[in-house]
């Protein structure tokens, strides 16, 4: 069982190595780098499966699994920390429970899909380029396979640092272009703001529990919730502080639409589907935690909800599509956020799942696009490629229905789920909080309408109407090869299908068939609320952010489409230009950022080397060599090379010694 | 006479040890070498008598064998060696007198007064201590060796050892060059 | 009898000559003369502590001063020899390479 999860953290590892140490620096073929890439996260996936299966029939998904892989900081007797705790250890462990099975497999399987995709998107690059990209891709599929597996928090801090890395690698991956070497430190210096406030959450744990390991901190926990009482707040703002860091929300989401530069299946896999969602992961894997801090959970959920909101009104107005795509992501790990916050994990993490699909199933979809367009990004000379890309057009549209959360799609089933439990936790007086998650969830509906909007004029511009660009790319158009082509009919599917596994009460008329949340229950459970909203009020909800979608849609469809196309949008931009610009700037927080926080850093950075490292430090040095060199030329003096004179010194010196013996 | 007879221990100390610093200063002093290692030689001496008084007659018989017996004739070889070879070019003068002198005697100043002073006048122990082994007497050489050979022993085969380096490091300063060979 | 202190001062005297020997001879040869002054004027303070204290730790000692001090003129007239092989005196203010 043990070499079982091994071989799903060390696969891809091997993998990257390989393709890494010889693909990059000797070279070899094409070929070879994929099969080792593939082989590397398929094997990964099909191991995943197996243990599931193992784990599944073992236990029914009712207990955790714990595999300790090696003791990593060993007992070192004697060795307390503050005194009152046990000597530090901690072991590299792996656990396999609900929550981690649910992770790990679309981690792994979206992960695949798009290993294959890459390959055939990626190959107008070098021998060694071709290697690079998938060594890295492969060293994230390990990264991100430790996070969700990790047993105590500092196996999942390993693979949340790793999962950083590799997303700035792969940003950065075509680095000869300044922006997007920019976009990559961006993005890891961002992030590592937030990995600030999650180590002191990680220190602070230890201190209060004596132990990081998941299992022992939830049950020191639940066995005993009163001691702990203003330590839970704290830690678990700190945790989500590193959330907001990794999963892009405000005021940290800034380098997400930046992060676009990469390539895009990197998008698709990094900043859609799995590392973004690393975040939600989190929260919902110290549930145990957020429960009991109300604070902190509201926290979480008023960050989620303006979150979605803010990135959606952003989206309104982009004209790359990947930003499109970028902001949207943004906004709806908002929305997971909010659910988290309401108390929902396992809403949240059903969001998380079906996201993954059909947001992965649009970034494929845009780089199929992109691909064919030969480069180009910018939706206003796209259209009309309806017609001869027809598969991507599909797939493109099925997850844009999920992501705006129409019936039967399986956006909608997860969305919904997250806003009925946010208006219940409203109505429900969730920690006495009601009125602040009431007005979340009219944001959240806010939100939906905004979502559909955006995600319909992307399509329009995109795909209907007559094709806007040159005559010479528009004889290239082209619908892509069959390994991209496939993914994205299996995501397409996926978007539609998966949806099933977590139908609600409501939308199941009743019925209890919830088994994603039943799945996710013994590990992540939802908060209980007092009353809850009836039947019938949860058809009304569910109408309304139907009905909301649905008017997104058709405005979209009416501003973007026919002969009156773009007629509105140009009004509005021209009638309300200040607006317009703002919202089209993105609210310039970059340029807030860049002259608060960016510029005075560099200001004290270059004072530090200049002033302090050069003039300081580098000085005191070489006045210290100086007078070592005078002090040098005086005792000069001593070396006469005469043999009476050093013995006179030699006499003096024991003359010294003598007096000062006898005194 | 009495006083003679009453202070003839005394006497013979002054004696000896006016011979002993004579010979010391001569070799500061005087100036061709050979004249200073006679005056060593005579030093020597002084201090042999100056051991007999003190009951170390055995370290007193080694102080002439070694010393006066050995390493004078040492030196009186060496210098004819070489200063028959230097002739007479060397100029022994005592210019750079004071920091020698000063130095020099503030050492004896401190040693001097520290000993009176710590010492006051006190007088000898019974020089049967010295000859004794073991509550017997057998004289002073049978009790230094008892000494030596038994309780050390180490270090008594360590300057033997020591000798024969020394021995060994003398030829090999003392060889002639070979032909082609760096010295 | 003979105070101790009375062996204590010749000791010091001699020590002294052998000090100043040491410091002003410019023959090399005299110079190793007043060290083995100096080795002799230790040698008669340990005499005298013997016989003050009874003990002949003080007289096996000066037996062990005695053979290095004779080792060690062995060596240091070798290399006499060979300085004035090599310079053709011995005066020790030629002896001036190591001037820096």
């Amino acid at each position: 069982m043990d070499a079982l999860f091994a071989l799903i953290l060390l696969a891809p590892l091997a993998g990257a190595v390989s393709n890494g140490l010889i693909g990059n620096r000797h070279g070899w073929s094409k070929r070879v780098t994929t099969t080792v890439a593939l082989a590397g996260s398929g094997l990964a996936m099909l191991a995943a499966f197996a243990a599931i299966a193992r784990w599944l029939a073992a236990t029914k998904g009712h207990e955790a699994w714990v595999v300790t892989l090696f003791s990593w900081i060993p007992p070192l007797p004697g060795h307390t920390v503050g005194g009152f705790l046990a000597p530090f250890s901690v072991d590299f462990s792996l656990r396999l429970d609900a929550l981690s099975a649910v992770m790990v497999f679309f981690v792994t399987f979206v992960g695949f899909l798009i290993h294959v995709y890459s390959v055939g998107y990626m190959q107008g690059e070098s021998e060694r380029g071709y290697a690079r990209y998938f060594a890295y891709l492969n060293l994230f599929m390990f990264a991100m396979l430790t996070l969700v597996l990790g047993a105590n928090l500092l196996v999942l801090f390993v693979g949340w640092e790793g999962v950083g890395l590799c997303s700035y690698l792969l940003i950065g991956y075509y680095f000869t272009q300044d922006w997007c070497a920019a976009a990559g430190k961006k993005a890891f210096v961002v992030n590592r703001i937030g990995d600030f406030g999650f180590l002191l959450a990680i220190f602070l744990a230890y201190k209060v529990f004596g132990t990081v390991d998941f299992g022992a901190i939830a049950a020191a926990i639940e066995a005993d919730p009163g001691a702990y009482a203003g330590y839970l707040n704290a830690i678990g703002l700190l945790l989500f502080v590193g959330a907001v860091g990794k999963s892009a929300q405000l005021p940290l989401y800034v380098w997400l639409p930046d992060a676009m530069a990469g390539p895009t299946p990197v998008s698709a896999l990094i900043h859609a589907a799995t590392m973004v969602t690393a975040g939600v992961y989190m929260v919902a894997r110290a549930n145990v935690v957020y429960r009991h801090a109300p604070e902190a959970m509201l926290v979480v959920a008023v960050v989620g909800g303006l979150t979605a909101v803010f990135a959606a009104t952003i989206g309104l107005a982009q004209n790359d599509i990947k930003k499109v795509l970028a902001y949207s992501t943004v906004s709806q790990l908002g929305y997971m956020f909010l659910g988290a916050g309401a108390g929902a994990f396992g809403a949240a993490i059903f969001h998380v799942f079906t996201h993954a699909f059909f947001k992965a199933c649009l970034f494929l979809g845009s780089g199929s696009v992109i691909h064919a367009l030969g480069g180009e990004q910018d939706m206003r000379r796209m259209g009309g490629l309806r017609r001869v890309m027809p598969t991507t057009y599909w797939t493109f549209l099925v997850a844009t229905l999920a992501l705006a959360g129409i019936p039967v799609f399986s956006g909608f089933f997860s969305k919904d789920e997250i806003l009925g439990r946010v208006f219940a936790a409203g109505v429900g007086d969730l920690h006495g909080y009601g009125k602040v998650y009431l007005v979340l969830w009219v944001l959240g509906v806010v939100g939906a309408f905004l979502t559909a909007f955006y995600m319909f004029r992307a399509v329009h511009l995109t795909f209907s109407g007559s094709f806007r660009g040159d005559e010479a790319t528009w004889h290239h158009v082209h619908e892509s090869p069959g390994v991209m082509v496939w993914p994205l009919r299996i995501l397409g599917v996926g978007s539609v299908v998966v949806g099933f596994v977590g139908v609600g009460k409501a939308a199941s008329f009743g019925a209890d068939i919830n088994f994603f949340e039943h799945f996710l229950h013994p590990v992540a459970p939802a908060v209980e609320l007092a009353h809850h909203p009836s039947l019938a009020t949860e058809w009304v909800l569910i109408l309304l952010s139907v009905s909301v979608a649905g008017l997104g849609i058709y405005l979209a469809t009416r501003f973007y489409t026919g002969p009156q196309a773009m007629a509105v949008p140009q009004r509005i931009a021209t009638n309300f230009p200040r607006l317009y610009r703002l919202v089209a700037n993105k609210y310039y927080v970059d340029e807030i950022y860049d002259a608060a926080v960016v510029k005075p850093l560099a200001k004290t950075s270059y004072f530090a080397w200049k002033g302090v490292d050069t003039v300081g430090i580098d000085g005191s040095i070489n006045a210290l060599a100086f007078f070592t060199e005078i002090a040098g030329d005086f005792l000069r003096f001593l070396q006469t090379g005469n043999v009476r004179n050093y013995a006179l010194w030699v006499l003096a010196g024991a003359a010294f010694v003598a007096t000062w013996l006898l005194l | 006479m009495d006083f003679l007879v009453a202070h003839f221990a005394q006497l013979v100390f002054v004696f000896l040890a006016a011979v002993s610093l004579a010979g010391a200063l001569g070799v500061v002093l005087l100036r061709q070498p050979v004249h200073a290692a006679l005056s060593l030689l005579a030093s020597f001496l002084g201090v042999a008598g100056l051991f007999v008084l003190a009951h170390g007659e055995f370290l007193a018989a080694v102080q002439v064998l070694v010393y006066a017996g050995g390493v004078m004739v040492l030196f009186l070889f060496v210098i004819m060696f070489v200063n028959v070879r230097a002739a007479h070019k060397e100029q022994q003068y005592l210019r750079p007198l004071v920091p020698g002198a000063v130095v020099g005697s503030l050492l004896f100043a401190a040693l001097a007064l520290g000993a009176v002073w710590a010492l006051g006048g006190r007088a000898g122990a019974q020089p049967g201590a010295l000859t004794a082994v073991e509550g017997e007497q057998l004289g002073n050489t049978e009790a230094v060796a008892w000494l030596l050979y038994r309780d050390y022993l180490l270090p008594f085969e360590v300057v033997s050892v020591l000798l024969l380096v020394a021995m060994v490091g003398a030829i090999v300063l003392g060889a002639k060059k070979r032909e082609g060979e760096r010295a | 009898m003979i105070p101790t202190h009375w062996y204590f001062v010749v000791s010091v005297a001699m020590l002294a000559c052998g000090v100043a020997g040491l410091l002003l001879r410019r023959n090399f040869i005299t110079v190793l003369m007043s060290v083995e002054l100096i080795l002799n004027a230790a040698n008669l303070n340990f005499v005298a502590f013997a016989r003050q204290l009874g003990d002949l730790t003080g007289q096996v000692f000066p037996v062990f001063v005695i053979t290095i001090a004779a080792a060690e003129a062995a060596i240091g007239l070798g290399i006499i020899v060979q300085l004035a092989r090599l310079k053709a005196t011995v005066a020790l203010d030629s002896v001036k390479e190591m001037r820096g």
